[in-house]
């Protein structure tokens, strides 16, 4: 009965034809490693986030003045909704983190050399509609990061010149950030950038069927447009064996890993917000981007003003070209990553790079602390024993803000040196110089400060260094009190 | 029904001719279709919404020398903008009738600026751009100072030409 189900579907579909020609298809038997499931992984990833995504959606009320309170239903009331949110939310980081794996197998494999040109461009594509969908999805939580979130987007596109204000208002659908802006991100977040993504992954692999899958490389092996080809269909001929059954194993018992870790990162972890709700009047709030958007977040902050615009405008086009463009300028040749130091080195200063800038981006050094001057008190053995003038300054510190960039006993920003120290680094005219005029990332206190105060925290500040390290001196004291009082001629 | 086009030597037949009408007519019905959707689209890129001036409250509620946060409704709305039209921005009174009305939006990248009046600065809390009490640049990336509203006393109330969300290009 089963068999002549089977049997009459087969005439009508052609099942076994189809299988040969996509999943049953001949690959190099060198590709059954481990090193090739990260592509599966993503699509894994991909999968998820359309069922989780669609789920969402049919709760998910994609209204300025009502997606906040949808997202608190969803947390709250919904049932499995905060468990939902947490897998759409783990499934888009782990989407991230598992194509950017399967982009940097790909770079150190040379699988982007002669035939693949294509998979590699179009691959390129999918990783930045990828950050697309991570960024428009940060919007859809439309809490306060989502709201001044936008404000960065705003404010970048406004730096483009000649046009930048009317990108302004293509991006925000009018002049503010408010109802239609959301409208617009959740266009693009459900049906654009998905419709995108799968248009191009079907290419995608499309093109790992006709121009076959990478093989492991042979270090010294060398591509050239003449042979590569005669002799990969020879590989496939000789040794290829199908990639279901044969190879498919890895991909399976890697993405079931895959799913796992997202469902316990779920549970453990939760939902990411929504925090306060998007209203700008409430200004109390230090937006931050979600994680992969952090190194971006931590290089505005360290890049020197001169050359951000440019950077800011520039650095991406360029980065994007050299990295889509990389199979027409290095297309021939080596491909394994053994014989190939400069790719691995640049691999590892990416990584370095982006690693170092989120890192910091976590707890960025260089915003104050808002709250430091009135809710970090100074520490006890500063005040202990100091004379009235002295605890004046220590209040000083404290209600002139100071606290919010510079620390004392760790705590405090960080924007500033902390000051547990200044006396042995700065004389007590420099310390003067320094409130009263302000440089590089120090506002000038003069009008603020009258000369009384100046001289308390000067005085206060001069009893900050530990008893055993002499206090900072003028190297120029010796000098002037020779000439001061000058030799005696006869 | 053969005839030999003299021009390319290629015979016209009828199917020929009804493939190229065929397609003549799909371009223009595309064409029907893709101006007013590419229109509809694209409308914002170039439709600059009306500023309009607002009043943010009576000038007695702000006492001399201070800076205070008001808040003012965007001029235009929809029903479904929700609390997004509350736009907040910072007043400082100089003296009498002499005002400076502040967006709260950095100028480095748009986070909304403190103000702390105790040391008389506006801090960002996202890269650490501060401005001094008149929005002059004081430190920090941020690349000029405050954007300001142009604003006007009348009728005893403090009115700000609002609508339009500052930016580099666009600056009030």
């Amino acid at each position: 009965m089963l068999r002549s189900v089977a049997l009459w579907l087969e005439e009508r579909l052609h099942l076994t034809k189809l299988f040969e020609a996509t999943a049953g298809h001949k690959v190099p038997p060198s590709t059954n490693s481990w090193f090739y499931v990260f592509g599966s992984g993503t699509l894994l990833c991909f999968v998820l986030q359309i069922i989780t995504g669609i789920c969402l959606a049919l709760v998910y009320v994609p209204s300025a003045s009502e997606a906040w309170p949808s997202l608190q239903y969803l947390n709250h009331q919904q049932f499995l909704g905060a468990f939902l949110r947490a897998v759409h939310n783990w499934g888009s980081i782990f989407m991230v983190a598992i194509m950017s794996l399967h982009l940097v197998q790909t770079f150190l494999f040379g699988a982007y050399k002669y035939p693949r040109e294509l998979t590699w461009v179009s691959g390129c594509v999918l990783f930045l509609c990828t950050l697309g969908m991570a960024f428009t999805g940060q919007v859809l939580r439309f809490d306060q990061d989502a709201y001044w979130g936008l404000g960065i987007g705003a404010s970048i596109m406004g730096r483009v010149p000649f046009i930048g204000a009317q990108l302004v208002h293509l991006m925000l659908a009018g002049s503010i950030i408010a109802g239609a802006t959301l409208s617009r991100f959740f266009t693009l977040h459900v049906f654009v950038v998905p419709g995108m993504i799968i248009a191009l992954l079907s290419l995608h692999l499309r093109l790992v069927l006709t121009k076959g899958i990478n093989e492991y490389p042979k270090p010294g092996y060398m591509v050239t447009k003449e042979s590569y080809e005669k002799e990969y269909e020879e590989t496939i001929k000789k040794t290829g064996v199908p990639f279901v059954p044969n190879v498919i194993g890895k991909d399976l018992i890697f993405s079931a890993f895959l799913v796992v870790a997202i469902v316990t990162c779920a549970l453990v972890f939760g939902p990411a917000g929504p925090s306060g709700p998007p209203n700008p009047t409430l200004i109390h709030t230090a937006p931050k981007p979600d994680f992969y958007f952090l190194p971006v977040y931590a290089i505005l902050a360290l890049l020197p003003a001169y050359m951000e615009t440019f950077l800011l405008l520039l650095a991406p086009v360029i980065g994007l070209a050299v990295l889509i463009l990389l199979p027409f300028y290095s297309g021939t040749g080596e491909k394994s990553f053994r014989k190939r130091p400069v790719a691995v080195v640049v691999v590892m200063l990416a990584v370095l790079t982006a690693g170092i800038l989120a890192y910091l981006g976590t707890f960025a050094p260089w915003s104050p602390h808002m709250d430091a001057w009135s809710g970090a008190p100074t520490p006890v053995t500063y005040v202990k024993g100091r004379t009235g003038l002295e605890l004046q300054g220590a209040l000083l510190i404290q209600g002139k803000q100071c606290r919010n960039c510079h620390s004392l006993g760790g705590v405090g920003g960080k924007r500033g040196p902390a000051l547990d120290t200044v006396a042995t680094r700065l004389t007590r005219d420099e310390m003067i110089r320094q409130v009263i005029q302000g440089s590089g990332n120090m506002p000038a206190y003069g009008k603020n400060l009258s000369p009384g105060e100046v001289t308390a925290l000067v005085a206060f500040m001069e009893t900050l260094r530990p008893s055993y390290q002499p206090p900072a001196r003028d190297a120029t004291e010796s000098v002037r009190l020779v000439q001061a009082d000058p030799p005696v001629r006869r | 029904m053969i005839e030999q086009d003299c021009k390319c030597g290629r015979p016209v037949s009828r199917r020929n001719a009804l493939l190229k009408l065929g397609a003549g007519l799909n371009a223009l019905a595309g064409l029907l279709i893709g101006v007013p959707v590419l229109g509809y689209v694209v409308s914002a890129f170039s439709k600059r919404s009306p500023q309009s001036w607002v009043s943010l409250s009576s000038l007695n509620r702000f006492p001399e020398g201070e800076t205070r946060l008001a808040v003012f409704r965007n001029p235009v709305t929809k029903s479904w903008d929700g609390d997004t039209d509350e736009i907040p921005c910072w007043v400082r009174r100089v003296e009498a009738e002499s005002f400076q009305v502040f967006a709260i939006n950095c100028t480095h990248l748009g986070c909304p600026v403190r103000w702390f009046q105790q040391s008389r600065l506006f801090m960002c809390p996202c890269h650490g751009g501060v401005f001094y009490e008149d929005g002059s640049h004081a430190s920090g990336p941020p690349p000029r100072g405050l954007f300001e509203y142009p604003h006007k006393v009348e009728g005893g109330e403090l009115k700000i030409l609002g609508g339009n969300l500052p930016t580099l290009s666009e600056p009030l």
